[in-house]
């Protein structure tokens, strides 16, 4: 073995990330590396290469033990990683990228540049990649720059190349071009970990794969013994007990209206082809793996991305938001999927945190009416259920479904229509889930339409009426209410359906 | 097969974005100077030229340093005040002849400047902040050693050399500016550090995952930057004949300026140090023209309308750059 990552444990600030995770990579082998957000993947990387230190645990590499305190340290021993954005000096040329921290020097310890051009200029050869490597990284498109990246790799003499979802921005031409160079790497018995999740890919281009759930290992074989659904029913896991089906029981009912519809619209390389409907009052669900697309349909139909083709329609009237206050005018609200990041403003007390998207509507002679906002605000804690000291307290001392509440009542005082929600109990605790779900399901009873992100199969076999599954930026099903089941959903994100 | 994923090299002219504003100012440069030339009698003559270079070195050599702060996408704003304080301590030192006096001053700059790169490194403060502090905190030192007054320097020893007298017929200042621009140069462009600290400044995460010395690099830019202020201060003792505690009002600014007109770009990650050099001299060349201008007799400018005209063209610089490199992205 090459690398041994055994019983890697770690936690931050008592929260853990990795238990008893272990990896392992032969020489001049590819190996797969799955999980869904939050499963490991990343810290365990960050762990072998430096970025983060593990509180137990046991790494060999190259039959030796290893503690790495840098990255540097990793890449002294021959390990090098080409992260998701590329992570090149985008204003310094090709070669001096490719040789950065390891320069070719002459006298006086000066770059030796010629050696340092030509080096470069041969290494990249070796990729049939024939480019002027005096130019700035920043003129190549992103193919080319991995090639860089790996080139770098090369001339680190690097033993494993760690490849962090380096196909999530190329087009399928530039991806058959990074897999011959991973087939050249492999024959010169360089070893590489390639963190995907387009299970096609996968199947292509990697010896085994290792599957991560919950910082923990929970699978490791070869690819070819690993059928796609046994792949995706590892990752996706079993949450403790399934919920209460609080769905429309015959409730798919398609003589609804239309709300919402989506029709083979398409954004960049992660949107190529979604179709889907969500009706008055109904949950609509969409489901997929991680990078099929989900939250960038969302993002389109918000106007957060630009419309490449395709027709979206609101009321059957068709729309196409050049940014999310005209989907906002419009009816549509969105709770996005990371709270932290996009949604709550932690020293704001829950008053302001609810009223954010409402405050230009909240106006009397140009300043905040405070009796109308008090009045709202006391109206949703009780209607939610918040559980609270008081309004005015700052929202980062509630616990995660309280935020998530809040959240929702900040987009439900706008009195929207449609409501799309990104992953709605996202690191909130079990019970709290199903209240949240509960409260979706009433709220749809009042008529709201709901499109809900979802990578839980619980949670959509528990409250969706149909259920919208993306693979690879395309709807490849629709799985009305009776057709839902646990194998059916599977299998469609495995994309073995059609 | 081959060259699949060549990209379309573009018609080149310029590798990157700055060089055309480089180019723009050493043409803004020459022009000034021909019109100077063209205009004045006595512009071309071997005393203007000299006095030029002898007072002028002092802010070429601090907008070295700013130049090296800049690219690492920091700022230093201590600059002018360090000078200040290090005029002070090298007019003290001065009794004990030049070479205390210069090294004083020298070290001066250098404690200012460490004190800098550590308080940004080390302890994370903002390089503006840490910085405006270090400005204050220099001033402060400077009165506080001076008694709130200049300081004269010894005349007995050769200090005052350092700043008046020439060397193979060109000021010492100059020499000194001189030598640490060739230094500069060979050390950002042909110098594996030199390119690092290129790299830092084209984002430290990433310089950082590639394996480069990231913190000790940026304290070593800060305390360059101080040396080179500490070398003006010397200077300018030396020149005026006293250390002047409330000097270098404002010179950070003329320094970011000279940098900024070279081409170099606030957020980092570029930068020359022959175009800032260029950058330093056409705005000292700005001033130049306009004393000359007075001493025709047909109109008179007060230093502060010099201070207004002075902003005007740097603005007009700054937007004809922006207009270059927009169209070299084109």
């Amino acid at each position: 073995m090459l690398l041994t990552m055994q019983d890697i444990s770690k936690a931050f600030s008592g929260v853990s990330a990795l238990r008893s995770a272990s990896l392992s990579i032969a020489e001049g082998e590819v190996m797969a590396l799955v999980g869904q957000n939050g499963a490991g993947k990343s810290t365990l990387i960050k762990i072998l290469t430096g970025v983060y230190q593990r509180d137990t645990g046991l790494i060999k590499f190259q039959d030796e033990d290893v503690v790495f305190a840098t990255p540097s340290a990793s890449q002294a021993k021959g390990i090098a990683t080409i992260y998701q954005e590329i992570n090149l000096a985008p204003q310094r040329s090709v070669a001096e990228n490719i040789y950065l921290s390891r320069e070719p020097r002459k006298f006086f310890g000066l770059l030796d540049r010629r050696a340092m051009r030509e080096g470069a200029a041969a290494v990249l050869k070796t990729f049939n990649l024939d480019i002027d490597v005096d130019m700035p990284v920043a003129h190549f498109n992103a193919a080319t720059r991995q090639m860089i990246a790996i080139a770098r790799a090369v001339t680190q003499k690097a033993k494993l190349v760690i490849m962090d979802e380096p196909t999530s921005s190329l087009d399928e031409r530039e991806v058959g071009i990074l897999f011959d160079t991973i087939r050249t790497l492999k024959k010169n018995g360089v070893s590489v970990l390639f963190i995907g999740h387009r299970l096609d890919e996968l199947y292509e281009i990697c010896d085994r794969v290792t599957i991560m759930r919950d910082g923990q290992t929970v699978a490791q074989s070869a690819m070819q013994d690993m059928p796609k659904m046994e792949l995706v029913r590892h990752m996706l896991g079993k949450e403790l007990a399934a919920f209460e089906a609080i769905a429309r029981d015959a409730g798919n009912d398609d003589s609804r209206p239309i709300r919402l519809s989506a029709e083979a619209v398409g954004s960049g390389v992660r949107v190529r082809d979604v179709s889907l409907t969500v009706r008055e009052g109904e949950i609509s669900g969409l489901a997929g793996l991680l990078g099929s697309g989900r939250t960038e349909t969302a993002r389109i139909v918000f106007g957060v991305d630009k419309l490449d083709k395709g027709k979206i329609r609101v009321d059957g009237k068709e729309r196409s938001y050049s940014e999310p206050a005209d989907a906002i005018a419009d009816g549509i609200g969105l709770v996005s999927e990371d709270r932290k990041i996009d949604g709550i403003v932690p020293d704001m007390s829950i008053r302001e945190n609810m009223t954010l998207a409402l405050l230009p509507k909240l106006k009397k002679a140009g300043i905040v009416d405070r009796a109308r906002q008090q009045e709202i605000v006391t109206r949703y804690i009780k209607a939610l259920g918040v559980k609270c000291a008081s309004p005015d307290q700052p929202i980062k001392e509630l616990s995660g479904g309280n935020q998530q509440k809040v959240l929702l009542a900040r987009w439900l005082c706008t009195d929207p229509r449609i409501l799309i929600i990104d992953e709605p109990t996202r690191g909130i605790d079990i019970g709290a889930k199903a209240e949240i779900l509960k409260l979706l399901r009433s709220l749809a009873d009042e008529g709201l339409s709901v499109l809900m992100i979802s990578s839980e199969l619980e949670e959509l076999l528990a409250a969706a009426d149909r259920v919208t599954v993306l693979s690879d930026g395309r709807s490849v099903a629709v799985l009305k209410r009776n057709e839902l089941s646990e194998t059916a959903l599977l299998s469609a994100m495995a994309h073995q359906v059609n | 097969m081959t060259s699949m994923l060549k990209t379309l090299s573009r018609p080149f002219v310029a590798k990157s974005s700055g060089d055309l504003a480089r180019l723009g100012v050493l043409l803004a440069l020459a022009g000034l100077i021909l019109f100077g030339a063209l205009r004045y009698d006595n512009f071309i003559s071997p005393f203007n030229i000299l006095s030029f270079l002898r007072y002028n070195s002092m802010f070429a050599l601090i907008a070295l340093g700013m130049a090296f702060v800049i690219i690492t996408g920091g700022i230093d704003l201590s600059v002018g005040g360090v000078a200040a304080m290090a005029s002070v301590v090298a007019a003290y030192l001065s009794l004990y002849g030049w070479f205390p006096g210069l090294a004083g001053g020298v070290l001066a700059g250098l404690v200012a400047g460490s004190i800098n790169g550590v308080i940004t490194t080390r302890l994370r403060i903002q390089p503006f902040i840490a910085t405006l502090a270090m400005m204050l905190a220099a001033y402060g030192t400077a009165l506080l050693l001076a008694n709130n007054q200049s300081v004269s320097v010894s005349y007995d020893t050769a200090f005052t050399m350092i700043g008046q007298d020439d060397f193979l017929g060109f000021p010492i200042p100059g020499w000194i500016a001189g030598f640490a621009y060739v230094l500069g140069w060979i050390f950002l462009e042909r110098h594996p550090a030199g390119r690092h600290v290129l790299a830092i400044g084209d984002g430290e995460a990433t310089a950082n995952l590639m394996g480069l010395k990231v913190e000790r690099t940026l304290f070593a830019v800060y305390a360059l930057s101080g040396v080179l202020a500490g070398l003006a201060g010397v200077i300018l003792a030396s020149q005026f004949g006293a250390g002047q505690p409330t000097e270098g009002v404002g010179w950070e600014l003329f320094a970011i300026a000279s940098v900024v007109v070279g081409g170099t770009l606030l957020t980092g990650g570029s930068g020359s140090v022959g175009a800032t050099l260029a950058g330093a001299l056409l705005l000292a060349m700005v001033f130049n023209i306009l004393n000359f201008e007075n001493g025709l007799g047909w109109i008179s400018l007060s230093a502060y309308w010099q201070s207004v005209i002075r902003g005007v063209f740097l603005l007009i610089v700054v937007v004809l750059q922006a207009g270059l490199m927009k169209k070299t992205e084109a």
